[in-house]
């Protein structure tokens, strides 16, 4: 009986209707893109040394995000099925193109220390994942709530990374000193070998947590 | 720019500045690819294969591009020639070698969001290389991919017969070592000068 309530109640998330508040939810935390789906790790991995840069990749994606999953929401149903993944793609490869000049007019300094990966947003395989798993199935408002959703997801998984990253590599935050001048930075935290470790200790981190979590549960069960 | 010698711009794209583990492009397959040797060398030759293909098509729309004066369209253009390339190659497989079109499966189409290849274009053009200096560019990335794909393999056959909590399996475990392959590989640095 007990075993019955058990798989009836974690079902309304996934079951026909998801509330609009769980579709944005969902993103930041349940099926968080980067430390959950592993997806788009390139950027992560990449763009992190700092706060800002981190900042910017995380909004610039969110953009290409958002309004990639309109468009494709908007034609899903005049899209043949044939051709749908080119153009899902050159839909957002528009709205990178975008978002390259505007950060380049904004300021040309964040422009040029994030480099290729700007236009590198459009092969990121989150976009092009949400795009054909939940844009082109859905309508525009719930495609608009899943975007920001992810998009919130994924800035907030590069800040994390980010923030260690720069803290202890650099021993400031945003360009702002924290620990005084006597701080001897962890060169290895800004070489691309810390973005390895900062991540594989984050995901450890949630892994971690997740385990004692169900552990929890069965002892309660 | 164009002092460079082939065998420096060779060495520099798969050894000193290696596509996956100082420049962090193609993150998607080293991680999601690497769990056996046999098919790690298998992706690692598609993707060499698409590079040179892609590599090409992208220095011929960089020049119809600069004489058209529509530096905008480069994003747009290289993707869509990136994925008509990985269409053709696979078609091309298809035709030839079934064997080996069953070898690779999924992972042909999969290449085409795999950011090494629009790395690589995107690059060669910022660095202005010329057609040879391209070719050797990206036949010197996909073979620092394969390498560090197939080194990654290897280690990770490894792993599965070794002992550890259930906490730190998976990508976790995977990363750390992809860290250190990383600190490994800027050994490398001092190459070339």
């Amino acid at each position: 009986m007990t075993t019955q309530e058990e798989t009836a109640t974690p079902l309304p998330p996934r079951s026909e209707p998801p509330s609009d508040m769980d579709t944005f939810i969902k993103g930041l935390w349940r099926d968080n893109p980067v430390f959950v789906q592993v997806l788009g790790m390139c950027p992560v991995l990449a763009v992190t040394n700092t706060v800002i840069n981190s900042v910017v990749m995380g909004l610039a994606t969110t953009f290409v995000l958002l309004m990639s999953s309109i468009f494709v929401s908007l034609f899903r149903k005049v899209i043949p099925k044939q051709v749908r993944i080119a153009s899902f793609i050159l839909i957002i490869a528009t709205f990178v193109t975008m978002a390259d000049y505007v950060i380049q007019a904004v300021s040309l300094e964040v422009h040029q220390s994030l480099g290729a990966f700007i236009s590198l947003i459009v092969v990121n395989c989150l976009i092009l994942g949400r795009a054909e798993a939940f844009s082109s199935k859905n309508t525009v408002g719930k495609s608009m709530l899943d975007a920001v959703g992810m998009g919130v997801g994924f800035t907030f998984s590069l800040l994390c990374l980010g923030v260690v990253r720069e803290v202890l590599g650099n021993g400031t935050f945003a360009g702002i000193s924290v620990f005084g001048p006597s701080f001897e930075p962890w060169v290895v935290m800004i070489l691309p070998g810390g973005a390895f470790f900062v991540l594989g200790a984050w995901l450890l981190l949630f892994n971690w947590m997740r385990e004692r979590k169900k552990q929890q549960e069965e002892v309660f069960a | 720019m164009k002092t460079e010698s082939l065998f420096y711009i060779f060495l520099n794209a798969s050894l000193i500045n290696n596509f996956v583990l100082a420049a962090f492009l193609g993150i998607c397959p080293f991680i999601g690819v690497s769990k056996k040797l046999e098919t790690a060398s298998r992706m690692g030759m598609a993707v060499t294969f698409v590079m040179l293909v892609s590599s090409v098509c992208a220095y011929g729309v960089h020049l119809a591009l600069v004489a058209i004066n529509a530096p905008y369209l480069q994003l747009i253009s290289y993707i869509v020639i990136i994925a008509s390339a990985v269409q053709l190659v696979e078609m091309f497989i298809k035709k030839f070698s079934p064997a080996l079109f069953q070898a690779l499966g999924i992972f042909l189409p999969l290449i085409t969001t795999n950011c090494a290849i629009l790395g690589l274009a995107l690059f060669q053009t910022a660095k202005q290389y010329d057609f040879v200096q391209s070719l050797v560019y990206a036949l010197g990335a996909g073979v620092g991919f394969a390498l560090a794909i197939i080194l990654m393999a290897g280690l990770r056959e490894e792993l599965e017969l070794s002992e550890m909590s259930d906490v730190v399996k998976g990508t976790a475990i995977v990363l750390m070592i992809a860290g250190i392959l990383s600190i490994s590989f800027m050994g490398f640095a001092g190459l070339g000068g």
